[in-house]
């Protein structure tokens, strides 16, 4: 029987009429995808797996880092599907360009436009430096149910939907329209007849697929919407999931590293003798700017690399500290070389029509601190590589993978893991376990070989959301409203800069970005640059409102036009959160709106100031935007832990810089955030069914600092440079 | 050299290096991996087992400590509470009742520090519950821990 990869072989129009990129899922990629078909299943799509026995498989090109993507898609497409859930099942998708999810962002972003014909993009050298909107299988930018869900299953879901109808009225010869489809089962009413989709798929998988397919409108919806019980937490829950740590292979060897403590710097040299005289070690692996050792089991391996005295280069970066930075960063605001991101109006001849107010905001370098440590497995055996690693991109991992090993796509095997905790940090940008592990692998063939980075190389090894900071002066008119907006901030070359527009209605406004470039590693760290641009923003606004004597709430209320999204998601949230009702002495609240990822959040905090002056959070609300909620228990979740993680970052994190290095070794010297500190936090979404779906991975975090420092400055004091427990 | 102890109630004989911390033991020798590595400092908890039924950090807790005691992991959590093979702790089973873990990653820790916390304490205070589970979610699951703790407690307490 001829398989075939219908579904994006044709054009299919989602909500606002956007096409999907279709013609580039033929030919090889076709038969690709059938490597992760198993015997006795039909490939209805690249996405869908229809057993005999009636069991529906989603492949997700997605991470599982914790979000729950994974249930979340599966109720997507049961939904268009109409299946039973009880028989949905997720798998992770091959590291494949067929199972890409990129070319659905792209449709996403070009609209009816040709895409481009499709190249084996994972051979492509410098593919893993893509813009994230390539052809990559990303977890990231929240876009795991807005994009793949969204745009991809639920159209797979319709199409496959009325292929088992085709395939029923085929075989009983009636017609489609006498056939109804319920919980996995096609009944033809007049006769009684009834075919369960299992039986049927088989003869599906070579009906041509429908030219139109129809979604359900959001009435009929019985999943979407729903807290169906998560399929990864029995498992989380007893120890069961297999992270990519827990992987053993057998005569597999474990290796640790450390590298050059100031990036840039290199190896001068190291002795390997004092490691190898200790039991348990097997070998010292020499890198440019690394020493590995290798052993029988972790604690043997550290133990030998912590007997040895590497000597290291600078890289001429030992001067810096994060105080030379943070000079830097404030002398570049002044500098005269700024580009102009957004411009309104004409800023330079009203700036002086009003009362002038100016603040100077300052972020520290912020570490992922994931709990699983950076790990990767490899085995390099008869000229094949295969590479077992948690990842946010496993293509652009399996390309990384290439880079370094000079093999080809052909010869290497990526196979991804869950991951205990990405945020950014598993994204292919900061890679340079893959060149150790690769290294390691070729070294002990034909031995597996799994590289864990301790801790402490976790930490000196980071790839930070940069240090930053940001100046803005206003002008506010008689009435006490902005007359003119002009801010400058340090640009983040390499990272996604998002986040700098602003939502209130200002006539005069300027946006500009300042170039203050360091040696230290940056990386996206969770919501990217929304959590800096979120900050700034919205502390200065209720700067503003305190200088014009008016409630923050409705200052920014006023600023925003009526009718808008912001508008009304910042209106439920006062009230939700009680605001202007009497607080407790000593309490304050403070409120911030930041969109982000398609999603518009508002959060209201309460904060106080205990006797000795440590901050104290008491209670959380937010009020979440985001179109369409497809899993209400899991947003719920996200927006939970995107809240603590903000409020974490914003009172107690930061990485600083000494002797150009990282200061802090341990998990002990980065202050994160407890059971004993954390809020009540309450959680409302706000749905409108004419928007696209918006974002819920990363779209709590941005709200969380600038409501937090907004709360403590109504409590007494407002602090400009976090984190505020310097 | 040969340190002999208990893993979830089978006797183990390791010929292992002493100082090596337990964690390792557990996870490279036996091969346990539902017990995390996550700081080697006993700083974030993801490694907590109970040793003679006290929660202790294994990454830091040397495996010659634990001859002749009885150690437990996640694995036989449910069995050391004495339910029979393939049934999960009331811990587990509300923190599945909750949806409590998003990554997971530190949840074996997470549910062993709180049972050891029942154990000694079956009905905490929500002050109790913050001073004793200190372990570090980087998923930010704080506030549904504290919820699945608070209703095994609150059920434990409706029971007796």
């Amino acid at each position: 029987m001829k398989r075939r990869t219908f579904l994006l072989g044709t054009a299919a129009a989602v909500g606002g009429g956007l096409v999907i990129g279709y013609q580039v899922w033929q030919g090889k990629l076709e038969r690709r995808a059938q490597t992760a078909v198993a015997q006795g299943e039909t490939l209805l799509a690249n996405w869908v797996k229809i057993a005999g026995d009636g069991t529906i498989t989603v492949l997700v090109p997605h991470a599982d880092m914790g979000q729950g993507a994974f249930t979340a898609l599966a109720m997507v497409l049961a939904e268009e599907l109409d299946a039973d859930w009880s028989r949905m099942r997720t798998q992770r998708a091959p590291a494949d360009i067929a199972f890409a999810n990129g070319y659905l962002a792209q449709g996403f972003i070009l609209g009816p436009k040709p895409l481009p014909p499709i190249a084996d993009g994972v051979a492509r050298a410098g593919f893993a430096e893509a813009a994230r909107l390539r052809n990559v299988q990303v977890t990231c930018g929240s876009m795991s149910v807005r994009t793949t869900g969204q745009m991809g299953l639920r159209v797979v879901g319709a199409a496959a939907r009325a292929m088992l109808i085709e395939a029923a009225s085929r075989r009983w010869n009636v017609p489609a329209s006498e056939l109804d489809a319920a919980k996995s089962v096609v009944t033809h009413k007049p006769s009684g007849r009834t075919a369960t989709y299992g039986e049927l798929a088989h003869d599906a998988a070579v009906v041509a697929p429908p030219s139109r397919r129809r979604l359900k409108p959001r009435s009929e919806w019985r999943l979407i919407g729903t807290s169906q019980p998560r399929f990864d937490i029995p498992a989380k829950s007893a120890g069961r999931e297999m992270y990519g740590i827990d992987l053993q292979l057998p005569d597999m060897k474990v290796a640790t590293v450390m590298a050059a403590p100031v990036t840039g710097g290199t190896l001068v040299d190291v002795d390997s003798a004092p490691a190898l005289a200790l039991s348990g070690v097997e070998r010292v692996v020499k890198f440019n700017d690394a020493v590995a050792v290798v052993g029988r089991g972790y604690w043997y391996a550290r133990r030998g690399l912590l007997a040895l005295a590497p000597r290291w280069s600078d890289g001429g970066h030992g001067a810096v500290t994060s105080e030379t930075i943070a000079r830097q960063n404030l002398a570049a605001l002044d500098s005269t070389e700024a580009k102009v991101l957004h411009k309104a109006g004409d800023v330079a001849r009203n700036a002086s029509n009003g009362r002038a107010i100016e603040a100077t905001y300052e972020v520290p370098l912020l570490y992922h601190a994931a709990i699983e440590p950076i790990n990767v497995t490899a085995r390099w055996a008869d000229g094949r590589l295969t590479v077992w690693c948690g990842e946010q991109d496993a293509l652009g991992a399996k390309a990384n993978v290439l880079e370094v090993s000079g093999l080809s796509s052909a010869e290497v095997e990526f196979i991804g893991l869950p991951i205990g905790g990405g945020f950014g940090r598993r994204s292919p940008r900061r890679s340079d376990h893959f060149g150790q592990v690769v290294q390691l692998a070729r070294e002990m063939s034909p031995h597996p070989v799994k590289l864990i980075w301790s801790r402490e190389e976790d930490i000196a090894q980071g790839g930070f959301r940069p240090a930053l900071a940001s100046r803005v002066r206003a002008t506010l008119d008689g009435d006490g409203r902005p007359l003119t907006w002009d801010q400058r901030f340090v640009d983040t070359p390499g990272i996604i800069l998002e986040g700098v527009e602003l939502p209130y209605t200002i006539a005069h406004q300027s946006l500009a970005a300042v170039q203050s470039p360091t040696h230290v590693r940056g990386s996206a760290w969770r919501s990217v640059g929304h959590t800096q641009h979120g900050f700034y923003t919205e502390c200065f606004v209720d700067e503003l409102a305190r200088a014009a004597g008016r409630d923050p709430f409705e200052y920014r209320r006023d600023l925003l036009p009526a009718g808008s999204r912001h508008r009304r998601t910042l209106e439920a949230a006062a009230r939700h959160a009680d605001w202007g009702t009497p607080l407790p002495p000593g309490r304050g609240r403070g409120i911030a709106i930041v969109e982000s990822f398609g999603s518009v959040v508002a959060e209201v905090v309460e904060a106080s100031y205990t006797a000795d002056g440590t901050p104290r959070v008491h209670r959380v609300v937010a009020v979440v935007d985001c179109g369409t909620v497809v899993h209400r228990d899991t947003a719920t979740q996200q927006i939970e832990g995107g809240i603590v993680m903000g409020l974490s970052a914003a009172l107690g994190e930061a990485i600083t810089i000494d002797k150009g290095a990282v200061a802090q070794r341990t998990l002990h010297d980065y202050r994160l955030m407890k059971l004993a500190e954390v809020p009540r936090i309450d959680v409302h979404f706000l749905e409108d069914e004419s928007l696209i779906w918006g974002g819920i991975g990363e779209v709590g975090v941005p709200p969380a600092a600038p409501a937090l420092v907004n709360a403590l400055a109504a409590a007494g004091k407002r602090v400009r440079r976090l984190p505020v427990i310097a | 050299m040969q340190i002999a102890f208990t893993v979830n109630g089978k006797p183990v004989t390791l010929d292992a290096d002493g100082d090596m911390p337990l964690l390792w033991a557990l996870r490279e020798n036996i091969g346990l991996t539902g017990t995390k590595f996550g700081c080697g400092v006993a700083a974030c908890g993801a490694c907590t087992v109970h040793v003679d039924g006290q929660a202790v950090r294994s990454c830091v807790y040397p495996v010659a400590a634990a001859a002749n005691k009885r150690v437990t992991t996640i694995e036989g959590l449910a069995a050391s509470a004495g339910l029979p093979e393939g049934e999960l702790h009331p811990l587990q089973r509300a923190w599945i009742d909750v949806q409590v873990p998003q990554c997971g990653y530190c949840q074996s820790g997470m549910v062993m520090a709180a049972a050891a916390l029942l154990q000694h304490t079956p009905h905490p205070t929500d002050g109790q519950i913050a001073e004793n589970i200190t372990n570090v979610c980087r998923c930010g699951t704080y506030p549904r821990v504290q919820k699945a703790i608070r209703s095994v407690a609150d059920g434990a307490k409706a029971a007796s």
